[in-house]
């Protein structure tokens, strides 16, 4: 399957342009070093709007190099990615990162409600607006009266929560997430595996999560792009037909959710 | 706080020497880590939390000074009676203190002295934070610049005194030089060092928020740093008070290293002794007011710390 994006899916949205377009994306480090070596082969897909795509792959796929190749952190070695439509120079404006590590990306110098002026404050938003905003997207992560408190203060699961008000506080068209829930406990992740769901349709936003988790993959995804072991290629782009909204017990009991989950580990641990 | 091995909330200070950035400044570096991490150590305790642990506090705190109230009360009746010419009984000390630096003349030898002490801090301060900024923001020329800076540090500025003073003089301007050249080096290599060790992450954040460089040096790199920079800043301070005597006791006609010397010269050893205890109060009262700032720049710092240490 050498362009399987081109495949048309019944989840994969309107029809109109993608927000996201990856075309050949190639990554090598270390580029004409001794120890040049080859992250990602050759990586084609879409992302229609309002989409759902989950990335997955075997540990050391290169999935973390993908988000960062697909944020524009990082600059391919050949191919291209378009985001709206224009090909990545920088981070684009409508674009927002989640990542893994919370304790990390949020500052702890700020409070949470610094935090999340950050973004608004780089867009010029007004002061008064600013405060209405964030106690907006605050509630919109399920988080209540907390914004004075600095991130150390809270819980993993807060913490993460307080990271996507922020990537949500300047209105993006997409959001990218590496991993998100990876760093909380197996019932905090089900709770930010609903919460993002809930987001995502409230808002109508496009999401793309990377994630090592199958389970967690299938339970989000509209689409999964499978990855193959480093250096990474497309091994497959499975649709996943379940119906929305999921429900943690409902969905992940469904017939079509254990053949899903099959065939995407049979994909995953064949290499 | 859920405990998470993948997710620690440990602030990036107290680190060693950085070993993941090998260059040609890391001598320096190295040299300048040793305070930080003193400072990391000391500044591990909890903070406080409450009027009544408040109070505790305090409470514990004066606590703390019985030795030295001891010491203070023996050395009154021990030297009660001596009539040795070098150990004047304390009493006389303190009477000679109030005469001489409360009521007398050598107040303005203090002001002289905290006059010089102040600009001259102030500046390295200033100029430490800044030059470190450039060496970490411009790697380049950092990496070429740093020989340079390691060969000026490494001279005991103490050899650099009899040049001062025949170029300046010896006047503020020399007094304040010297303080500079000597105090500016913990900040400098200290500031340069948080900023290299800021998380990678942290400045992916800045560029995926689309902050600009200058607002990420101000909401991210700064603070970030902050906490080795007011390790470097205090290890300055101590440094910045040794110099401003030591440029007293070379050439100088006034400051409070000068009075001690001049006492000396004639035999006013009672004298002496207050000018010794007036530089022993000085620097107390700098190094708490010091400790005092501490605590409201770096509160953050200190909370998070006691988080991630109660697990």
């Amino acid at each position: 399957m050498s362009h399987p994006a081109v495949t048309p899916t019944s989840h994969s949205g309107t029809g109109t342009e993608p927000v996201l377009s990856v075309r050949a994306l190639q990554k090598a480090y270390n580029v004409g070093k001794p120890n040049e070596r080859l992250a990602i082969a050759d990586v084609t897909f879409d992302v229609a709007k309002g989409e759902f795509v989950c990335v997955v792959g075997p540990s050391g796929a290169g999935k973390t190099t993908l988000l960062r190749c697909l944020s524009g952190l990082l600059a391919p070695t050949s191919g291209e990615v378009r985001f709206e439509g224009a090909p990545l120079q920088e981070v684009p404006a409508r674009l927002s990162v989640v990542f893994q590590d919370y304790s990390r990306s949020l500052m702890p110098w700020l409070t949470v409600n610094r935090n999340v002026a950050l973004p608004l404050k780089v867009a010029g938003v007004a002061k008064r607006q600013r405060e209405d905003r964030i106690a907006e997207v605050l509630h919109a992560v399920g988080l209540g009266d907390v914004g004075r408190n600095y991130p150390w203060q809270l819980s993993g699961g807060m913490q993460q929560r307080v990271a996507i008000a922020r990537a949500l506080a300047h209105q993006p068209d997409m959001l990218l997430m590496d991993e998100p829930f990876a760093s909380v406990d197996a019932q905090t992740r089900f709770d930010l595996e609903d919460l993002i769901l809930k987001v995502r349709s409230d808002l109508d936003i496009t999401v793309v999560l990377v994630t090592h988790d199958i389970d967690e993959a299938v339970y989000l995804a509209d689409r999964v792009v499978v990855l193959s072991g480093a250096p990474s290629r497309v091994e497959e782009i499975v649709p996943v037909p379940l119906g929305r909204p999921r429900n943690q017990l409902v969905t992940r009991s469904e017939e079509t959710f254990a053949q899903l989950r099959r065939h995407l580990m049979e994909l995953v641990t064949a290499h | 706080m859920t405990p998470s091995p993948d997710a620690p909330s440990r602030p990036e200070t107290g680190r060693t020497a950085s070993a993941d950035v090998p260059s040609v400044a890391d001598p320096i570096v190295a040299a300048a880590t040793t305070p930080s991490q003193q400072f990391a150590a000391r500044s591990g305790r909890a903070p406080g939390g409450g009027a009544g642990r408040l109070l505790r506090g305090l409470w514990s705190n004066l606590w703390r000074l019985w030795f030295f109230v001891t010491v203070l009360v023996l050395w009154w009746v021990l030297s009660a009676d001596s009539t040795s010419t070098f150990f004047p009984p304390l009493r006389d000390i303190a009477q000679s203190l109030y005469d001489t630096w409360i009521a007398g003349e050598a107040r303005s030898d203090l002001w002289s002295s905290l006059r010089h002490f102040a600009v001259g801090y102030t500046i390295a301060g200033v100029l430490g934070v800044a030059v470190g900024a450039l060496l970490w923001k411009f790697q380049r020329i950092g990496h070429a610049v740093s020989p340079v800076l390691y060969f000026i540090y490494v001279i005991p500025t103490a050899a650099l005194l009899p040049a001062i003073v025949a170029i300046m003089g010896i006047g503020s301007s020399m007094k304040i030089t010297i303080i500079v050249l000597a105090a500016i080096w913990p900040t400098m290599l200290n500031t340069l060092d948080g900023m290299r060790g800021i998380e990678p992450l942290r400045l992916d954040t800045a560029r995926v928020l689309h902050m600009s460089p200058l607002a990420t040096v101000r909401s991210i790199v700064l603070p970030g740093a902050m906490p080795q920079i007011m390790a470097g800043l205090r290890h300055s301070l101590q440094i910045g008070v040794i110099m401003m005597v030591v440029s007293e006791l070379i050439a100088s006609r006034e400051g409070i290293g000068f009075f001690i010397l001049e006492a000396q010269q004639r035999f006013a050893i009672t004298e002496m002794w207050t000018g010794i205890i007036v530089l022993a109060v000085v620097g107390s009262i700098l190094t708490f007011l010091f400790i005092a700032v501490e605590r409201v720049v770096l509160a953050w710092y200190i909370g998070a710390r006691a988080v991630e240490q109660k697990g």
